[in-house]
């Protein structure tokens, strides 16, 4: 990684406010080709608003984003999705009562011609067979309804699902969330194996500083709207990087002695 | 959780052991079928009210006379419980297709009257029962009104527009019905004939079912009912769903009104479509659909609205007075809504064993 590669996502001085409630305060982000950028903070930082104006759930007040060099601005998830961006939201996606192939094509199912959009069943049954196997992820069956799964399932599921869906960026809100240590593992190895194919760059919001320095080649330290910390992951080790944050969080405690909890 | 009834679990009392692995598994078999085919059960209650009303009442429950009575009583409610459905599995309700129902033979009756023709002026009406469904849509989207609060007012609002352009007058006969003289193939097509009516029912609700368990649009519609903030992000245009449903629901309740007005021929303005509404809920409650969004059956709904035709029309035939059918169709419902509650349960039980 001598020479940097392309920026695939900048986001530049990006500004949002909820009401009297300012979420984002400016922020500065980019996100190289084929890279994984972790972005941690605590809750309320504004990591979940900045994932959702990225996926175009939500609008920036003031700000750009440029994707492969191109100033956008989304109105729609639609937008966001036609420039290749998707998103694995931790408030969970699926659908309890629909099938994991339903689930897996939500938004865009496959249909057989004519007016009534009859849905192709036996071409997304057997597509999503062969791609959960691809990317080994194993459900009882992919007629099985996604509450009938287990919380690790389910969230393979909704990664699986973005990442067949992306052709550019990923977003993944919290995809380790209420998962045991071995789910956890599915999910990291499948993250780092579609990362090391370059094909997509990668965003990652978590808590564990041991998953993200695993994940990650960078990692950005989000608080009060801000990107506080920008720190590449192969010049620093798990000790250093967390020491970084929690001094940075006590920097700011200090600075700010109103802004706790 | 307050409830002390037993679940009904399977497992036969005294039998040699392989005997009674065997009939467990059978059993268990057989509770799962009835756990995710919902239908099973009302249609279990139908065919058994049906045998008991054919031995209480012998060949005349099933002379062609009566049960062509309970098919006209249970196709108002079976064509507003298809549109139901669709709205109960988006988590939301439309209390106005029962006057729906009544207002859109008045439409058209009052337009031919005009001198529109007779075929534009079903069309017209079948329109403005449309622009119902985007009204009760685009209020309850738009200003956020619970479609319960929001269909609830347009009830007494079409109702009210009944009485005041009625000049409170029954109006008969209405045009292409039987009474007008010896009817012609279109008037016994739009509801004349004594089984056209219950046979639109039956083809909407196979149309009905076959949208919402086969179709995009259908699959869109237990998705956003099911997990709306997801099915939007996901790219689900859940607005647009929803208004639909809406469109749809009062579509269908007003193309059966006008048949049904057709068949009976005349129009009566103080009917109250509270009634029908209220029995096409009931239909969809014993059909297995829940009222929390996600899931639904629409043949439930249709063999809800039957078991409501047969009760009425055996109930009548055996000499119980019509007070008792309110009784039974009261305890029906119930029971059908507890017995899913249970289901529900069991299904939920056994996801975390």
């Amino acid at each position: 990684m001598s020479v940097p590669p392309e920026p695939v996502l900048e986001v530049r001085g990006v500004t949002k406010r909820f009401g009297a409630l300012v979420v984002l305060r400016g922020i500065d982000l980019v996100l190289r080709q084929g890279e994984v950028l972790g972005l941690v903070g605590d809750n309320g930082a504004g990591k979940s608003t900045l994932v959702k104006i990225l996926s175009g759930f939500h609008q920036q007040d003031e700000g750009d984003v440029v994707v492969s060099g191109e100033r956008v601005r989304f109105g729609s998830v639609e937008a966001a999705r036609a420039h290749g961006i998707e998103t694995v939201y931790q408030d969970l996606a699926l659908i309890p009562q629909l099938p994991v192939y339903l689930n897996l094509f939500l938004g865009h199912e496959l249909t057989k011609l004519g007016p009534l959009r009859f849905l192709d069943k036996r071409n997304m049954r057997k597509l999503s067979r062969q791609y959960l196997d691809e990317i080994n992820v194993r459900v009882p069956s992919v007629d099985a309804e996604a509450e009938q799964l287990s919380g690790g399932q389910r969230q393979a599921v909704a990664v699986a699902r973005a990442v067949r869906a992306a052709t550019k960026i990923l977003l993944l809100d919290e995809p380790l969330a209420a998962m045991g240590a071995r789910e956890s593992r599915l999910i990291i190895n499948l993250v780092k194996d579609l990362a090391s194919s370059g094909r997509i760059s990668i965003i990652v919001i978590d808590h564990n500083y041991a998953h993200l320095f695993e994940l990650c080649d960078r990692i950005n330290v989000m608080q009060e709207g801000r990107i506080t910390v920008d720190q590449a992951v192969h010049e620093t080790s798990l000790e250093e990087l967390t020491e970084l944050m929690v001094s940075s969080y006590r920097r700011q405690l200090e600075d700010v002695p109103s802004a706790g909890a | 959780m307050q409830s002390g009834a037993p679940t009904p679990t399977a497992a036969p009392a005294a039998s040699p052991p392989g005997q009674r692995r065997e009939a467990a598994s059978i059993a268990r078999r057989v509770l799962h079928l009835f756990l995710y085919q919902r239908e099973l059960t009302p249609v279990l209650i139908t065919v058994a009210l049906f045998v008991y009303f054919t031995i209480r009442a012998g060949s005349t429950f099933a002379s062609e006379l009566s049960l062509s009575s309970a098919a006209g009583y249970a196709g108002p409610i079976g064509a507003i419980a298809v549109g139901e459905v669709m709205l109960l599995v988006l988590a939301e309700i439309d209390l106005s297709a029962g006057q729906v129902f009544l207002f859109a033979p008045w439409v058209e009756y009052w337009l031919h009257g005009l001198g529109v023709p007779l075929a534009l002026s079903i069309l017209i009406a079948l329109v403005v029962c449309c622009g119902v469904g985007a009204v009760n849509g685009l209020i309850t989207l738009g200003l956020k009104v619970p479609s319960f609060v929001t269909t609830l007012a347009m009830n007494f609002v079409l109702f009210g527009l009944v009485l005041i352009y009625s000049d409170d007058a029954q109006a008969s006969p209405i045009p292409l019905s039987a009474s007008t003289g010896s009817p012609g193939f279109s008037s016994q097509f739009m509801g004349a004939w004594l089984w056209s009516e219950i046979l639109w029912v039956l083809a909407i609700t196979i149309l009905g079912a076959v949208v919402l368990t086969r179709t995009r649009f259908g699959t869109r519609i237990i998705a956003t009912g099911g997990n709306l903030l997801g099915a939007a992000e996901a790219g689900v245009p859940v607005r647009r769903v929803k208004m639909w449903s809406f469109v749809i629901c009062s579509f269908l309740a007003g193309l059966v009104g006008i048949v049904d007005a057709v068949k009976y021929g005349s129009l009566d303005p103080g009917n109250f479509g509270v009634d029908y509404i209220l029995y096409a809920v009931g239909a969809c409650v014993i059909g297995g659909t829940a009222l929390t969004g996600g899931r639904g059956t629409v043949v439930g709904a249709f063999i809800g609205a039957i078991l409501i035709g047969v009760l009425e029309d055996g109930l009548t035939l055996i000499g119980v007075s019509t007070n008792d059918f309110y009784v039974w169709v009261g305890v029906v419902i119930i029971f059908a809504m507890a017995l899913n509650a249970q289901f529900d349960r069991l299904i939920a039980r056994s996801r975390e064993a």
